[in-house]
């Protein structure tokens, strides 16, 4: 339900970069996102309503890429870095420490936008 | 048409709703306010934890509370009995409060009372442990309640809720004798996610645990005041 939401605020986002570049001269093609594995965004969702979204509206013929972010975090013990599994209740394989610090995994970014000028 | 252009932008989705937040929380810190969002899964007892906690707690602090509700006001109408401001925010099929529902409640709080007056904001979000964790709505601290009757392993099946909470409230604690809960488990899965948060049990029955949320909050806002 919240990719909703946030294929609004991807939308709104959108709009506001187009007004820097005069919408009406562009086509949008690609809207290249990186979305991490540590937040609560389903990729495919994200997908399939944004492309319900943007039905007969000036985004229509664009299409969204999503680059998986790993979730990766650092062992507060030994500094080594390490991919947390639910499974393990995120603790470090080396030390078993509990997740302290998260190095990436969190990200929800547009990272760059393919289009072409009519 | 011209060849493809690449603009590598760098930009939060949420950027928009990370700003109005950030705006939020500049129009708390001026009127020197100190918001909390309180968050859990529907029943987890928000909105009686709520009404325990304001009866002692506005006697010593001027309080209000934004109530974020999907359909209805019902739990905005229980907290209006105890004669403090209160501002109903019906999200409809929205399943969290965001930053301009937020700003819009502020709004209406501002025609209620001078916030100038107020030393706390608590606001109540809707019921539910995904979204609302992923929509900053310009809060100071965001706490998040737990309720032993959803299970020992929510904080991993949950964990964004649970990594992002400051402080997390283990509810209705007096149901413990009466059921197969293994409350260290459930420690042990909070700390797995989140060692920083500070954790309280407590119970709107007996009322065990309300001196520690009392004390949290009081030790809170007089930082906050003296900040």
């Amino acid at each position: 339900m919240h990719e909703v939401d946030m294929t609004k605020c991807l939308i709104l986002s959108m709009e506001e970069w187009a007004e820097k570049k005069n919408k009406k001269k562009i086509v949008v093609e690609k809207i290249n996102l990186k979305i991490g594995e540590f937040t609560c965004v389903e990729p495919i969702s994200l997908i399939n309503t944004f492309n319900a979204a943007v039905l007969d509206s000036w985004l229509d013929s664009s299409e969204i890429t999503i680059e998986t972010i790993p979730f990766e975090g650092k062992c507060s013990k030994c500094n080594r870095l390490y991919f947390p599994k639910k499974e393990n209740g995120y603790k470090s394989p080396c030390c078993n420490f509990n997740l302290e610090e998260i190095i990436s995994g969190r990200e929800l970014k547009i990272a760059s936008i393919d289009f072409k000028e009519k | 048409m011209h060849l493809p252009i690449s603009d590598k932008i760098e930009l939060n989705i949420l950027h928009q709703n990370s700003h109005q937040a950030e705006k939020n929380k500049v129009k708390f810190n001026n009127y020197n306010l100190l918001c909390l969002n309180i968050m859990s899964s529907p029943g987890a007892g928000k909105t009686r934890l709520l009404e325990i906690t304001l009866e002692d707690l506005s006697k010593k602090f001027h309080s209000a509370v934004l109530e974020g509700d999907m359909t209805t006001n019902l739990d905005a109408e229980r907290l209006e009995k105890l004669n403090i401001p209160v501002v109903p925010i019906t999200t409809g099929r929205a399943c969290h409060l965001d930053a301009n529902m937020v700003s819009g409640g502020l709004k209406l709080l501002e025609k209620k009372i001078n916030p100038d007056l107020l030393d706390i904001l608590l606001v109540e979000n809707v019921g539910n442990l995904v979204c609302p964790a992923e929509f900053d709505i310009g809060e100071h601290f965001k706490v998040a309640l737990l309720s032993i009757t959803e299970g020992e392993d929510k904080p991993l099946k949950y964990p964004i809720m649970f990594r992002e909470a400051d402080l997390i409230l283990v509810t209705k604690v007096d149901l413990l004798p009466h059921l197969n809960f293994d409350i260290n488990e459930l420690k042990s899965n909070i700390a797995s996610t989140n060692p920083k948060a500070d954790v309280i049990e407590i119970s709107s029955i007996t009322k065990s645990g309300f001196d520690l949320w009392q004390g949290w909050i009081s030790k809170k806002i007089l930082k906050f005041k003296n900040n």
